[in-house]
Order: structure tokens, then sequence, then C-alpha cells
């Protein structure tokens, strides 16, 4: 996006008051600190460049319900759970699973046995040791209550041979296990406090006095303010963190956000999906804005068809309708250039994405055409048919602006479009998951693979009454044989091979119409080094993030 | 009719309405589509319909409308408000923790807007046709017509982003800020832009009232009384017309309490600030019924307390009132 290097050195020369540490480091490593940066991610930046202390405070518009992220899932548990609770492995920004409790694993020949070895020297924010009883507890309390039940549905048993080995048994090959265990989708939780029989969900330790065993402990919780992390002087990653604290200051109003940014009140905003604000944080001397820290959350809006009723459930309408709207004026005009083009279900950071489908470009002629062919013949007041689109009340930039752009676009092809507005998610998500919409603007997450994220919307299986299933009721026999084979293939290649198909085939059928990657971007202080810009960006360990 | 009486008949009356509150909301906030299962799977990023259905059954969501309706009222009477299905708190824990930030708050911007209101309004009314009294027509105008949300984004926009003297956000600075007297002057500071947004409109409100009362007491027979009397103009102004002036402007003080408490719920989203308002907007967004009716609750109790005031205020100023003796 920006070249960091440049910026970088502007910010060290001009220095900036707030912590004295910056001007004194601009005389020492000036130019070392922006080569490092240059590189860009968090690991390349070398340990004696970091410094201890400080407080960092992350702008978020985000209310958590608690802090365990075994059975709750969203952004506002998972981030600060991904800093209270280790995982078995974390993931770095190219995809790549390096070690983290698990020190090694290893897969048997037939891919169904995976033996992990736990480090000697975890510890709970307790004192009590970290053991393998601890992992397996976990996978069972993540496999029983987490909404999603793909990313371990093959697991079968969990072994405990001795207390730092974990030998997980699986059903058949599960080519996402170290993805889905390198964030907070699967924590590990203590068993000496979770596992007193009360009900997981509700747990009274999910919110006080919660322990987990990584880089920072919950301190404090003030409801819909702020939650107050500060650091474990046992962690076992020797010398790290290098923050004392990390405080997540819940601001609601977008525009106050941004302020506190503008300001220094914070040094680090994420998940921002304003393009205004964007844009003007943009122009803020004293901080960096970048995309990246979104490519395993991977999240795709799109314009959903009810493909079971009414006009949408023939695929020339669909397709019709993906001619005659733009992407490219949605990203480039609309977004002013700071979201990108989506063309498929999956998107465009993953290893899995090709953009070898059918692509839909603009074209009112062959849309007109698609829909007389589909029997809609043009009445005398230029109408053709009638249909209505739903969008998720939260993020207008991506939901309803596109919503009101089709309704311009799609009465050129002769569909009259109505807006149908909905207050709040509850009322849309009532609407969508009881099948009562004809089209609806969506923006579900991809979560890292497939297998967690994507195959849910297209499964036959997956066709149910549950918000954020195939409520499209789209179902082709074949899209599920493949899709089921690319979910125990452990073969990167032949994987990526079954996907390829499968992008084509559903690019043809279009239960849904994919139009943006949602432009999420994070803005933070040019004096923050190791920046969290993984693939899952602020949902993983902050433990290298430091002051420069 | 006595005062023991009259207050007996007005707490008689406040339990009726407060039962019509809790029965009047819990039907409304039924019709409303959507529940809080939904919400939690939406947050949770999607769940197996099973689930769905276990977390209905856990808030007894599945029952017929008219058992959830008894099962509540049956609580409410032994004083409890259940448990918010979004937070897994108790409510009443949850909204007393709420209750004094936006007391704090509503009060102050009353106070302001009073005692700021009354004063102008009576400057204005010495000189009807004056300079300083068109001025005042004008401000008031402006701040009774602007709506409050977005006095308050320009307020932020202006006095925390560009001439940056007070913080945007929040009651103070978290776990950053200050202790003790410190802490006084952090939440002093946090509030002012809160609370001049909130009370900008009442204070338009109250000067033109004070003003037009003002206007009408001055051309009473006693003023000029006074007047004749000798006595200085500060007296005759501050003593003799502002007390039987200031009468219709307690009355809707008191009148306008619950207003100012919906005008809450706009300015404390706006500026973050930890109170009943901010609580509500999230949990009719999630469809927390528990903690909205506690709310509610708690809010018609507020304001039936504060009209029971203002009449205690009213026999305070003005002893001709009686016990509401008159017919």
């Amino acid at each position: 996006m920006v070249s960091s290097a440049s910026i970088d050195f502007f910010s060290l020369v001009m220095g900036d008051q707030k912590t004295g540490g910056s001007m004194m480091f601009a005389k020492f490593g000036l130019l070392a600190v922006t080569a490092a940066l240059a590189v860009g991610s968090a690991a390349a930046v070398a340990q004696d460049k970091t410094k201890r202390g400080g407080s960092l405070v992350i702008i978020s518009s985000q209310v958590p319900r608690h802090f365990n992220p075994a059975v709750q899932s969203g952004i506002a548990t998972m981030a600060p759970g991904a800093q209270i609770f280790v995982t078995l492995t974390r993931a770095d920004a190219n995809w790549k699973i390096h070690p983290y409790l698990a020190t090694s694993w290893k897969t048997s020949g037939d891919g169904k046995t995976v033996t992990f070895k736990l480090h000697a020297d975890a510890k709970f924010h307790d004192g009590k040791p970290v053991t393998s009883a601890d992992v397996k507890f976990s996978i069972e309390t993540q496999k029983k209550f987490h909404p999603f039940k793909t990313s371990l549905a093959p697991v079968t048993a969990v072994e405990t041979p001795d207390a730092l080995t974990a030998v997980v048994r699986l059903s058949h090959p599960h080519p996402a296990l170290t993805l889905a265990m390198s964030t907070s989708i699967l924590p590990i939780i203590p068993k000496h406090i979770y596992g007193d029989g009360k009900d997981p969900k509700t747990h009274p330790r999910n919110i006080k006095d919660v322990v987990g065993s990584g880089a920072y402990m919950l301190k404090e919780y003030k409801r819909g303010q702020y939650i107050l992390l500060v650091r474990n002087p046992n962690y076992f990653i020797k010398g790290r963190p290098y923050l004392d604290q990390i405080i997540y200051k819940i601001i609601r109003d977008s525009s106050s956000r941004v302020i506190a940014m503008e300001r220094g009140e914070g040094q680090l905003y994420p998940f921002m999906s304003e393009i205004a604000a964007i844009a003007r944080l943009k122009k803020n001397e004293n901080q960096i804005v970048t995309d990246k820290g979104y490519a395993g959350i991977g999240p795709n809006t799109w314009l959903a068809f009810n493909t079971k009723q009414g006009p949408t459930a023939d695929v020339r309408v669909r397709q019709a309708i993906a001619y005659a709207i733009d992407r490219k004026f949605i990203t480039q005009d609309m977004h002013q250039g700071v979201s990108t083009a989506s063309t498929g279900p999956i998107v465009p950071g993953s290893p899995f994405y090709t953009d070898d489908v059918r692509q839909y470009g603009v074209d009112l002629k062959k849309a007109e055409a698609l829909l007389e062919e589909a029997g809609y013949k043009k009445k005398a007041d230029g109408t053709r048919l009638e249909l209505t689109i739903d969008y998720l009340p939260a993020v207008p930039d991506v939901q309803q602006r596109i919503a009101e752009y089709a309704r311009a676009q799609l009465k050129k092809i002769g569909i009259k479009i109505t807006v149908r507005n909905s207050p709040d998610f509850p009322t849309w998500a009532r609407r969508i998951a009881s099948w009562n919409f004809q089209m609806t603007m969506d923006l579900p997450f991809n979560w890292g693979d497939p297998v967690i994220g994507v195959h849910r919307t297209y499964l036959c299986s997956n066709v149910r009454k549950v918000i954020w299933s195939n409520t499209q009721q789209y179902c082709n026999p074949r899209v599920d044989e493949i899709l089921n084979a690319a979910g125990k293939e452990l073969d990167t290649a032949k994987r990526r091979a079954l996907y390829v198909k499968f992008q084509k085939i559903v690019a043809e059928d279009l239960p849904v119409y994919w139009i943006s990657v949602l432009p999420y971007h994070t803005a933070y202080s040019k004096k923050l080094g190791g920046a969290p810009l993984g693939i899952w960006g602020i949902v993983s360990p902050m433990d290298d993030v430091y002051f420069k | 009719m006595n005062l023991p009486i009259a207050i007996a008949r007005r707490v008689g009356y406040a339990l009726i309405l407060l039962l019509a509150v809790l029965v009047l909301n819990f039907t409304l906030l039924h019709l409303a589509p959507g529940d809080i299962a939904e919400t939690i799977v939406g947050e949770s990023g999607g769940a197996s319909k099973e689930m769905l259905a276990k977390i209905r059954k856990d808030y007894g969501l599945d029952l017929p409308f008219h058992e959830q309706l008894l099962n509540y009222l049956d609580r409410v009477a032994q004083g409890d408000f259940g448990h918010s299905l979004f937070f897994d708190q108790p409510v009443t824990e949850l909204i007393f923790e709420k209750l004094v930030p936006t007391l704090l708050l509503v009060i102050s911007s009353l106070f302001i807007a009073i005692v700021f209101g009354t004063f102008l309004g009576v400057f204005a009314a010495r000189r009807p046709s004056g300079l300083l009294s068109q001025l005042i027509t004008v401000l008031a105008l402006l701040g009774y017509a602007l709506p409050v949300f977005w006095t308050g984004i320009m307020l932020v926009i202006l006095f925390a982003s560009l001439i940056p003297i007070f913080p945007t956000s929040g009651m103070d600075s978290g776990p950053l800020g200050a202790s003790g007297v410190g802490y006084i002057w952090e939440v002093l500071h946090h509030m002012t832009l809160p609370v001049v947004t909130l009370s900008t409109i009442y204070l338009a409100f109250y000067s033109r009232l004070s003003r037009a009362s003002m206007m009408d007491v001055l051309g009473a027979d006693y003023i000029r009384t006074a007047r004749a009397k000798g006595l200085s103009e500060q007296i005759v102004i501050f003593k003799h017309a502002l007390r039987n002036a200031v009468l219709p402007v307690v009355t809707f003080a008191g009148l306008q309490f619950g207003a100012l408490f919906s005008g809450a719920v706009l300015v404390e989203n706006v500026f973050s600030w930890p109170g009943l308002g901010t609580l509500a907007f999230e949990s009719i967004l999630r469809r927390d019924t528990p903690t909205l009716l506690g709310i509610l609750f708690f809010s018609a109790l507020v304001v039936i307390i504060a009209n029971l005031l203002t009449d205690l205020a009213y026999r305070l100023i003005d002893p001709r009132i009686k016990t509401g003796a008159k017919a």
C-alpha cells in the first residue's frame, strides 16, 4: 500500500513527543530500523531492535461478551483471547505455521494421527503447568461448544501418553488442522478451571479471573469502556512480551475513533472499514495505514441470491444481474481504491485463490439478452421484473451503498429493485435465516481455510435456517463431492486443484455474486514496532509488539 | 387534602404506571423481529440449528408469549430483573453500574440549562427588542433546532480534533488515568463536551421560556409597586420578579426530565459515555430484552421521582400552591 520505509524515515526524523524513546532511538538506529521495517513482517524485526515497556492502546468498536474464545467466536472475544490464551501453533504473514505451545508435531503416514509435543515451561497465570490434559480438554470443549463445527470436525479422540504429548486422532486427514490451531479458534484453556462441570458457555470465569497461559493477563474489564491486559511475568517465551500493558479502548462513534488515533490516544486501530476514515488517517503523517493483517479472516462481500424461490432461482437471472453490477466501479470509485474486487468464494489473499473463473465484466446487452431468454419480456414501462435487496445493517460502505448502487444499475436492464432496510442485525438475520429474501448483501469471512469458512456457504448438506449457513439453498452434488474431497486432501497442490475446480463451477452457478473484499485496514502509530500484520492480524499473540 | 395523602396517591399512580411500562414494553419488544439467540449466533459467525434451539431454550424464549410475560412479572415483583442475555450478568448490577454516569450527565446538563437559560432569559426580557435579546433568541432557536448528535459530533471535531483541548470520548482516561483529586478533574474534563451538548437544546428552551414569563411578570402591578417603593433594580428583578417568573421553568424542568433522558441516549453514544443510554442502545441492537426492560423500568422510575420532586420544589418556591386540593 504505502512504502513503509520512506514514511518511517519521516516519522523518526519528525519524532513525536509522546514517547520519549522515539527520539533517542532515532539517534541510534535510524537506518537499521527503516531497513528492518521495509521488510515488513513482524518476524523480520531482529530481537536487538526491540525495547521493553510501554502501554499499547488499541482503539476498538467491539464489545466482548466474555473472553473465552473456546466457546465464543467473533473478533471482540478472539482478539483479547489470543493474548490471554496460547494456541498450539501460530502463523506468520505468509501462511507458514510455526511452533507455539506445541514445540513440534508429526503427522502419521495415513494422515490420521497427529502427535504434538508441548513446551515444558508453559504455565497458566495461576502457576499451574499447561499439560496435554489441558490440550485434550480444550479440543473437546471447542468441539462441543464452538460455532465453527468444521474446524475440528474430523478429530475423534485426543490421547495423552504423557504430560507433554498430545496425540490427536482423526477420522480422515485434516489439511487445515494446524491452521485452525494457529488462532483463537482453538485456545488452550485450563482444565482445572473450566472442567468443574459448569456450562462452559456461561462459566463465571469466562469474564472474571480469566486464567490462560498467554503473554498477557486480563486485569480489568470495564464493560463497554476498556479492557486492560498486563504482562505475564512467567510467560514461557523468555524475554517476551515487550509491552507492559495492552488496553483496548472501546469507542462507539467512528469519527471519534479516528480523532482518537489522530490525537495519539491510541496507537493501533484495526478493522477500519469506513472509506472516509481510511482516507483521513492515510493523510496523517504519524500513522501507517495498511490493509495487511486480514488475509486469514478473509472478509468477502457478496450479493446472495435465493436460488430456490422467485426469479433468482433461474441461473440466467443471476448471471444477468452479475453482468450489470460493476465491481470495478465499486472498488475503484465508490471505495476510492481501498478495497479489492472479489471474484469468487475464496478471497484473493488465500493460497487456494484463483482468478481463472468467469468474471462477468459489465455487459448490459448480454444481461438483457439473458433476461429475455429467461422469459422476462420488457413491459411498457421498461421493467422486466421486480426484486428486493436486503443488506446487513453494518459497514454501510460495503452493504447499504452497494445495495443502492445495484438498484440504480439494475434499473438499466429492466429490473426494478426495492431495497429492504433492516433496523438492526436481528431483524436482518431473521429474514435471511428464514429464507424470506430474494437477494441480500452479506459479508461472511473465510476464516483462514476454506474448510472453516467457505464450505458452509455452498454445501447441500448445510442448507439450514441458520444465519451464515447455506441460506441461498444452493445445491450442486458435484460441488459437495469436490469440497468433501478437498477437505481431506493433505497434498497442497492436489487440494488447490480441487478448489480451483470448485471456484470455476460456483462462478458459473452463481449462488452468490462476489463483489469485493472488505476494505478492512489497520492504522498504527509509527512508534509501534512489530505491528500485528500476519494472516490473523490482531487475532494473534502480540508478544512481539514493542514501542520504538 | 394533606401532604402524606397526596404523596400516597402519587405513589399509587406511579406503581400502576410502572406496571403498564413493564407490560407494554415487554409486548412491544416481543413484537420486534429477531431475538438474542440470533445475535449470539451472529456474533459467533454462525452456528448450527441445534445450538440456536439450545440458546432459545436456555433463555426461555421457546415458551408461549403469555408465559414469558407472567414469568417476567413474577420475577420483577420479587425484585429480580433477570440476567442480561448478552452480558450474562444480573441486570440490576449492570444498571446500577451505568445509572450514576447517566445521572451525572443528565443532572449537570439540566442544572446548567436551567441556571444559564433562566439568566439569559431574564437579561433578554429586560430589553425585549435589544441586541442581546435578539442574539439570545437566535442562539436559542439554533440550539433547539440542531439535532443533538450533530451538535455533539461538531463539538468533538472542533474541541477535540481541531483545537484538541477536550478528550473525544469516555468518562475518564481508563487505566492510564489519575486517581483521587486528579480523577475528579479528569471526569470534569471528560464530561464538559457531553454536558454542553446535552444542555444546548434545553438551554435554548429555558431561555425562551423564562424570557416570556419574565416579560409577563415585569408588566405586573406589584413590580411597578416595588419600583415605586424605590427598590433597586436588582432586588426587583431577582427577588420579586424572578421568583414568580421561574415557576414555569421549574414545571418544565420536571416534565422535561424524561426528554432529557432520551437525549442522553444519543449524547452518550456520540461520546461513548458509559451510561444507561449506551447500554440501552447495545441492548436494543442485540435484543437483550431483560436489560432493556430493566433500563426502561429504571428510567421510568427516575422520571417519576423527578416529577414528585418537582411537585415538592413547586411548593417551596410558591407557598400559594397547596397540596393539590384545588378543584
